[in-house]
C-alpha cells in the first residue's frame, strides 16, 4: 500500500489523463519529460484485442510472467460499483519498465498498460469497469523480466445484510 | 417442569433460590448464573446487533448454519445438538434455550424472553460495578440504531439516549449509515460515547470537493481508534464498520464514502498503537461477521481480541486464531439484546497475560428492569404507541427468520407479497434480524414492523426472465457461501414465495443452484419472462412500504400458507450446521 497522501493526487491526475497516459509522479528527475518517455512506444493495438490473460501476455511482452509478492495491488474483495472500480498497484522491484492490467472477464481483457520512465516512482492507480466477477491481474515488467500479481474482485448484484 | 419460572421465582425470591428446592437445570435457574469469580484487572463489556430491541424479545436461534470449506464444522457454523456438544452445554437447561433452537417453543414457556435494554442497564451496572471503578469499559458492536419502528421513525434518535443511559462509551456502525450522513451526524452530536471506524474512507470526489472528515490528509470520515485507560493500563479500541456498507444497502444512502475491510490500513494503525503509544492491549471492536473476523485474525497481527457482531452468532467462547505474531482471540456476541459479552482482561506492561470470556444470556425474567432505563423507553415509544400497538392479525404457528435459507415469518412475508402484488414469484431479503412470535401470540404493528424497519422499505413488481432471476439466487448464494470469507456479506439467502429449489451449498458461483420450479410445477425457463414481487431493493423503487403490505395480508384474515419452504439442500447431509428445515 503507498502512502494515502499520494494517492488522492495521483488519481486525479489519472481522471484527467485517461486510462492509457503515462504516469509520472515521485521521484522524477528535473529536466526529464514524461511525455518524452511515453512517445517511445507506439499504441499495442493488437494486445487491446486479445481475448485471454495469456494471449494478452504474450501479445505484450512475448514472455511468460512469474506472481511476485514484490507486486502489490490493492482491489476490493467486492466492487462497490462496478463501473468504476477502483485498482492500484505498487511495487518494490527495481527499473520497473511498464505496468498493465488484465480483467480476465471483460470483453477486451487488457485494461491499460502504462510505460514507466527511469527513476519514476513504481505507482499507478486507476479505474476500471468490470462486467461481473472476474480475476484481475498486474503485470509489473522490472530488469527485463517479467511480474505478476492477481486477485478475484467480485461484482454482485447486491446482497443484504446481516 | 412445566411450572413457570416468573411464578417460581416471585414464590421463591431470586436470590434465595437454593439447593434445597427443585433445579430447572444447570445456568440461568437464578440470579447466580451472573455471580463471576472476579479476574484480572479490566472488564470489557460488550453488546452488538442489538437491532434497537428496547423491550426483551423471543429470538430463536438458527436451526441452519452452514459452513462449507474449510467453515464447515466449525463455530459458529453449528446448529443444535452440535452446538451443545461443541460448547459443554447441557441440553433442556436455560443455557440451550439462549444459545440453540432446540424445542425452541417448549423452553420459550420456560425461560422467558430475553434481552431488553432496562434488564441490559441492571446487568450492565452490575458487572461494572463488581469489576469497579475505572476498570470496565462498555463497548457496542453496531446496529444499535435499526430494527424497530420506533427507531426508524425516529432516525435512530432514540437508541442515542438509550446508549446514553447504558453508557455506552464507542461503538461502530453498520445499519447506523442506512440514515443517511444527515441523521447519522446528527445522532452522533448527542451520542456521549465515540463512533469508531476505521475502515470508512472519503471517495475522491468527495475529498476533492473538502466533504467533512475526521482526517483529511487520510480521507478517513471517522475517528479510528481510541485509547482507553482501565485497570491502570493503556487499552486501544480500534473500531471496523461493516464493510459493504454501499453494497449491501443502496448506495444512495452513503454517496461519498467507501469501505472496504481494509486489513493493511488496519495493520498499519495496530502497529502505530503498537510501537508508537506503548499501549498495553488492543482490541478491534467489529462488524465484520465472524468468518471474516477469523480470516482478518490470521493476517492482522498485534491485536489481542476481536469483538465480532454482524452475523448474529451466539458464540460462548473466544475462538483462538493463531497468526505470525502470535494469538487473536474472535468473538461473536449474538443479537437482539440477548447476550451480554464479558471479557476480563489481566493485562500487564505492553501484554495481556490472561483472559477469562463469558458471554451471558440476558435472562428478563431474572434481572429487575432498571427504573431510569424503563423510565425513557416508555416515554419514549408513548407518542407512537397506538400505532404500535394495532393489532394486525395472529401467529398461526411459531414466527421466526433466522436461517439460512428460510423462516417461517418470511414465508409469511413472500405470502402478502404474492397476494397483494398479484405476483408470480415473490423474493424476501435473507436479514438475520427480526424477533420471534410463539403460536397464537397476537401480531402487533410493531411486530411487523420488528422484520421490516428499514430505510428503503418499498415493495416493487417487475418482470424478470428465469435466467435472472436463477442469476440472483446464485449471486446471493455466493455472498454466503463462497469459501473465502471475505467475499461474504453476513446475510442470508434471500428468501422465495412461489418457487422452489435445489441447492449445493458446497459449490461454486453459477453450480449451487438448480431445478428451479414454480410452485405450479413448471420448471422457470430461462427465456421466459415473470411477475416478480419484492421489498428493499438497493435500486430506489416507489411502491407501498412493506409493512403496509404485510399488515394488509395480516388483516384480511386470508387462511396461512402452511406449505414448506421449498429449498431441497444437496451435499450437506452430515453437516453439524444443520438441524432441520429454516
Amino acid at each position: 500500500m503507498t502512502d494515502v497522501k499520494y494517492s488522492a493526487t495521483r488519481r486525479l491526475i489519472l481522471q484527467g489523463a485517461g486510462a492509457v497516459a503515462l504516469v509520472g509522479l515521485g521521484n522524477l528527475p528535473f529536466g526529464l519529460t514524461p511525455a518524452l518517455a511515453a512517445a517511445n512506444d507506439k499504441y499495442p493495438e493488437e494486445a487491446f484485442k486479445q481475448k485471454s490473460d495469456t494471449d494478452v501476455i504474450k501479445t505484450l511482452y512475448g514472455k511468460t510472467a512469474e506472481p511476485s509478492d514484490k507486486v502489490k495491488m490493492d482491489a476490493p474483495e467486492i466492487a462497490e460499483n462496478g463501473a468504476v472500480v477502483p485498482i492500484s498497484v505498487s511495487t518494490t522491484l527495481a527499473d520497473v519498465t511498464s505496468v498493465a492490467f488484465l480483467v480476465s472477464e471483460n470483453p477486451n481483457v487488457l485494461i491499460a498498460k502504462y510505460n514507466i520512465p527511469a527513476g519514476t516512482l513504481p505507482s499507478v492507480a486507476n479505474r476500471i469497469k468490470m462486467a461481473k466477477t472476474s480475476n484481475v491481474t498486474v503485470l509489473v515488467e522490472a530488469g527485463g523480466k517479467l511480474y505478476s500479481a492477481s486477485k478475484e474482485v467480485k461484482v454482485t448484484v447486491g446482497g443484504c445484510g446481516g | 417442569m412445566t411450572i413457570r419460572r416468573r411464578d417460581f421465582l416471585t414464590l421463591a425470591g431470586a436470590a434465595t433460590l437454593s439447593g434445597s428446592l427443585p433445579r430447572l437445570a444447570r445456568g440461568a435457574d437464578n440470579a447466580g448464573v451472573y455471580d463471576l469469580d472476579r479476574f484480572g484487572n479490566a472488564r470489557i463489556l460488550h453488546i452488538t446487533d442489538t437491532h434497537a430491541q428496547l423491550r426483551p424479545v423471543f429470538f430463536r436461534e438458527p436451526s441452519v448454519n452452514l459452513g462449507v470449506g474449510p467453515m464447515r464444522g466449525n463455530p459458529p457454523h453449528l446448529v443444535g445438538r452440535a452446538f451443545l456438544d461443541r460448547f459443554g452445554i447441557r441440553p433442556d437447561s436455560a443455557d440451550a434455550y439462549a444459545f440453540t433452537c432446540i424445542e425452541f417453543e417448549k423452553a420459550a414457556g420456560r425461560f422467558g424472553k430475553l434481552g431488553g435494554f432496562a434488564h441490559l442497564k441492571t446487568l450492565i451496572d452490575r458487572m461494572r460495578s463488581e469489576a469497579g471503578s475505572g476498570r470496565s469499559l462498555l463497548l457496542d458492536g453496531g446496529d444499535l440504531w435499526q430494527g424497530t419502528g420506533l427507531a426508524n421513525t425516529m432516525r435512530g434518535a432514540d437508541m442515542v439516549e438509550a446508549a446514553n443511559l447504558l453508557g455506552i462509551e464507542a461503538m461502530t456502525g453498520h445499519w447506523e449509515f442506512t440514515y443517511g450522513e444527515k441523521a447519522l451526524r446528527a445522532n452522533l452530536e448527542r451520542f456521549k460515547g465515540e463512533f469508531l471506524a476505521q475502515n470508512v474512507f472519503l471517495t475522491e470526489e468527495a475529498a476533492f470537493n473538502d466533504a467533512k472528515a475526521f482526517d483529511p490528509a487520510s480521507g478517513r470520515v471517522f475517528k479510528p481508534s481510541v485509547i482507553k485507560e482501565i485497570g491502570g493500563r493503556r487499552v486501544a479500541v480500534i473500531g471496523q464498520a461493516f464493510p459493504y456498507v454501499p453494497i449491501a444497502h443502496p448506495k444512495r444512502f452513503t454517496p461519498d464514502w467507501k469501505f472496504g475491510i481494509r486489513d493493511e490500513e488496519l495493520q498499519k494503525l495496530v502497529d502505530t498503537h503498537r510501537n508508537d503509544d506503548k499501549v498495553d492491549a488492543v482490541i478491534l471492536l467489529s462488524h465484520n461477521g465472524m468468518d471474516v473476523d477469523l480470516k482478518l485474525a490470521s493476517r492482522v497481527t498485534g491485536i489481542d481480541v476481536i469483538l465480532g457482531g454482524h452475523t448474529h452468532d451466539a458464540v460462548p467462547q473466544p475462538i483462538p486464531v493463531t497468526n505470525p505474531a502470535g494469538v487473536t482471540l474472535v468473538t461473536n456476541a449474538g443479537s437482539n439484546g440477548k447476550f451480554l459479552a464479558v471479557l476480563d482482561l489481566d493485562i500487564g506492561k505492553g501484554k495481556v497475560s490472561n483472559v477469562r470470556y463469558r458471554l451471558l444470556p440476558v435472562f428478563s425474567e431474572l434481572l429487575k428492569p432498571d427504573p431510569a432505563m424503563q423510565a425513557l423507553i416508555d416515554k419514549t415509544r408513548e407518542p407512537h404507541a397506538a400505532g404500535l400497538d394495532e393489532k394486525t392479525g395472529v401467529a398461526d404457528r411459531l414466527l421466526y427468520r433466522r436461517g439460512n435459507f428460510s423462516g417461517s415469518m418470511d414465508q409469511l412475508i413472500c405470502d402478502a407479497l404474492l397476494g397483494d402484488l398479484n405476483a408470480e414469484i415473490a423474493l424476501s431479503p435473507g436479514f438475520r434480524w427480526g424477533t420471534t412470535a410463539l403460536a397464537g401470540q397476537p401480531l402487533t404493528m410493531e411486530d411487523v414492523l420488528a422484520q421490516t424497519a428499514v430505510t428503503y422499505p418499498e415493495t416493487y413488481v417487475q418482470t424478470m426472465t428465469g435466467g435472472q432471476i436463477k442469476d440472483v439466487l446464485e449471486d446471493i448464494c455466493d455472498n454466503l457461501f463462497n469459501t473465502d470469507p471475505y467475499y461474504q456479506q453476513g446475510g442470508d439467502m434471500v428468501r422465495v414465495g412461489g418457487l422452489s429449489y435445489t441447492c449445493s451449498p458446497a459449490e461454486s458461483v453459477g453450480k449451487r443452484i438448480s431445478d428451479v420450479k414454480l410452485d405450479n410445477g413448471h420448471t422457470l425457463e430461462a427465456g421466459k419472462r415473470y411477475k416478480v414481487a419484492g421489498w428493499a431493493s438497493v435500486n430506489e423503487q416507489t411502491g407501498a412500504p412493506i409493512w403496509d403490505v404485510v399488515a394488509r395480508h395480516l388483516r384480511s384474515g386470508k387462511p396461512p400458507n402452511r406449505a414448506p419452504p421449498g429449498v431441497t439442500l444437496k451435499g450437506v447431509e452430515d453437516n453439524p450446521g444443520i438441524a432441520g428445515q429454516g
